[in-house]
């Protein structure tokens, strides 16, 4: 695992005690230690969230009451039906949405007790993005896209072309890189937008509705994708609808009405 | 990839508005450039007429008495003996504060001697400095060198008989006339020029002055103020300033600066607008954009990075631009105004750094609201206007 957050002062900073645990291949003999090791394996954990909306005199409900602790190399998918605030959770989960009550703890950081600039850096450090309909910037080649996350980093310019290059093959768009997002195929574009979320190596890849924007076969095909970045370690969170996904993820969330499996009082 | 990469491309992409917003702010600083290079040109104008026009300040001495015209001037009672100007007031005037702004210093005497049974008025001049005062003379001849050498006005050579070369007599001395003025139109036409110590001596007055004419760099500076201070240092002599049509031009200039400065502020007020809207649509439109940067961890000051040099690369570029149609435009408008002929290109590094600063501050001031609004955006909303 890749130290994160290095470049980040004070609470961003990776504790060095997680990165001693995380080296060994097994979890150390004392109680008390086998107890961290428990709570440091979850890489987020969430206890009693709220969130709700006031519009006008109306107060919408979002989430409820929500608790979720996802665990380093997991592949979390998190179902439910339009309004069922999973939208919500993500948002919040990606640092992008102030809960009304309770906190995110991601790898030991309350990110909602950062600095709005701090939570940008956060989100830079931790996060990959894969929004629906894959959102590419419509001017900037494929490349360029890729690149986005770098371009505020002090990485020297040929280090992060090298970087976009890398990934941009392991996600099977050699050659592309020149081309406008408008140029590439719906698919295309969603590799695009999964290789701009990794090319950071940020811990947590966030996806939001990955294969809405896609027909079945290349739908599939991302799944699969998602699968095998999984497999290679990849801590990932997936917010969809279609209950096929969840089959390729090692656990399904549902919310309904903005509780984990449940009702909101 | 660096943010100016982001700015430089988006601005690539949005040719055609871009277009425009370059167009609004350079036709401000067209206009700016176009007015301070007239305004130049006019005070340029104006000091070069003020060179040409000679004397602008007169020192007689106070006098009640009869009184004789020079150049369309009282001089007061020079007739008669008042000799309440000397030979040693001239350094005195170089004495005043404002000093710099004094270029020449003519004294004169005048005198009338009789040759050939006429009456002929006779004045004593520093011919150095005379010759510096009257620039618009034209002698045939030569300038007079030493104290036996004279210069005759145009009419009293018509009238002698006398052509350079010739000899003189005045008051029983021989002198040589070294050159005959071409009509001027003026009282100088009836004098005959000689050295001041000369006609001191041959009037008996050593010392004495009538007059003394002094020219002054005076487009950039109250002329009142230097006679003030000059009658301060001479208090028994009259200060005069010699008010002529240039002073209506000093005027005009003034209004026209004024008028300039209006104009000026009106149109890049309308060039920042033009950039404020333009701005501020485009940070709409690109709502979705600026989710996305934020979501990947854009800080805002990112944000407000990318729009300020998208604004700053505008200004740069309406800068040279508005720069160079305005130098091509005063060329064209100058000598309509002036009268003067244009020709030459002057380019003026101040003028033209002048021009792109002012151009880059007006971009970035007027995109400050747009790019902290642009950051201020909540990257969830953002991310939802689809």
């Amino acid at each position: 695992m890749e130290v994160r957050g290095a470049s980040l002062a004070g609470d961003l900073r990776l504790k060095a005690e997680n990165r001693f645990y995380l080296k060994r291949s097994g979890p150390p003999a004392s109680s008390e230690t086998i107890l961290k090791w428990r709570i440091i394996m979850n890489l987020i954990e969430i206890k009693k969230l709220n969130k709700t909306y006031e519009s006008g005199e109306e107060r919408i409900l979002a989430l409820c009451d929500v608790d979720l602790n996802i665990e380093r190399g997991e592949f979390i998918s998190v179902m439910g039906p339009s309004g069922s605030g999973k939208s919500t959770l993500l948002t919040i989960l990606g640092g992008l949405n102030h809960p009304t009550k309770g906190d995110v703890i991601v790898d030991d950081i309350p990110i909602y007790k950062l600095s709005l600039e701090k939570l940008a850096d956060f989100r830079r450090e931790y996060l990959g993005f894969i929004f629906q309909s894959f959102q590419l910037i419509p001017y900037l080649t494929v490349v360029e896209n890729v690149m986005l996350p770098l371009s505020i980093t002090k990485r020297a310019n040929r280090e992060q072309v090298i970087m976009a290059e890398e990934i941009l093959e392991r996600i099977g768009l050699r050659g592309k890189g020149k081309r406008l997002p408008d140029q590439l195929s719906g698919g295309e574009q969603e590799r695009v937008a999964i290789a701009r979320a990794l090319v950071n190596s940020p811990p947590i890849l966030m996806a939001d509705e990955p294969t809405g924007n896609l027909d079945s076969k290349t739908g599939k095909e991302i799944m699969e994708l998602f699968k095998s970045l999984n497999e290679e370690g990849q801590t990932i969170v997936m917010v969809t609808h279609n209950p096929e996904n969840t089959a390729y993820s090692s656990r399904a969330i549902s919310l309904r009405d903005g509780r984990v499996d449940g009702n909101c009082s | 990839m660096r943010l100016k990469d982001i700015s430089i491309n988006n601005l690539r992409r949005r040719k055609g508005k871009v277009f425009f917003l370059i167009l609004g702010l350079t036709i401000g600083i067209t206009t700016v450039v176009t007015l301070i290079s007239i305004t130049r040109m006019m005070n340029e104008d104006i000091s070069k007429k003020l060179d040409e026009f000679g004397a602008n300040i007169l020192i007689i001495p106070r006098s009640d008495d009869l009184s004789l015209s020079y150049g369309g001037m009282n001089i007061g009672g020079v007739s008669i003996d008042a000799q309440t100007l000397k030979d040693s007031d001239v350094p005195k005037i170089r004495q005043i504060e404002v000093r710099e702004n004094v270029s020449t210093v003519s004294p004169k005497l005048i005198g009338v001697v009789e040759i050939e049974g006429k009456k002929v008025p006779l004045m004593g001049v520093r011919f150095e400095e005379e010759l510096r005062l009257k620039k618009w003379w034209k002698i045939h001849g030569a300038e007079p060198k030493g104290r036996d050498e004279v210069l005759l006005g145009n009419e009293v050579a018509v009238r002698l008989f006398k052509s350079t070369g010739d000899s003189l007599p005045i008051n029983g001395k021989p002198v040589r006339i070294s050159g005959v003025l071409d009509e001027t139109g003026s009282q100088d036409d009836f004098l005959i020029f000689s050295d001041l110590t000369f006609v001191q001596e041959a009037m008996k007055k050593p010392g004495a002055l009538s007059l003394i004419e002094v020219s002054a760099f005076c487009n950039t500076c109250p002329i009142e103020e230097i006679v003030r201070q000059i009658s301060e240092k001479l208090p028994q002599a009259k200060v005069t300033a010699i008010k002529q049509t240039l002073q209506t031009k000093t005027e005009a200039l003034d209004h026209f600066k004024k008028f300039s400065v209006g104009i000026s502020i009106m149109v890049l007020l309308i060039g920042s607008l033009i950039v404020f809207t333009n701005m501020m649509a485009s940070v709409n439109e690109r709502k979705r954009e600026i989710g996305i940067f934020r979501a990947i961890g854009f800080r805002k000051s990112h944000v407000v990075r990318i729009i300020f040099l998208e604004a700053l690369i505008v200004g740069l570029i309406a800068g040279i631009v508005g720069y160079i149609f305005g130098l091509g435009v005063s060329q064209i408008i100058g000598p309509m105004v002036t009268g003067m002929k244009g020709g030459k290109i002057f380019i003026d590094p101040l003028l033209a750094i002048g021009a792109i600063l002012l151009s880059s501050l007006i971009g970035i001031l007027s995109s400050a609201y747009p790019a902290i609004h642009a950051s201020k955006m909540d990257p969830t909303t953002a991310l939802r206007a689809l």
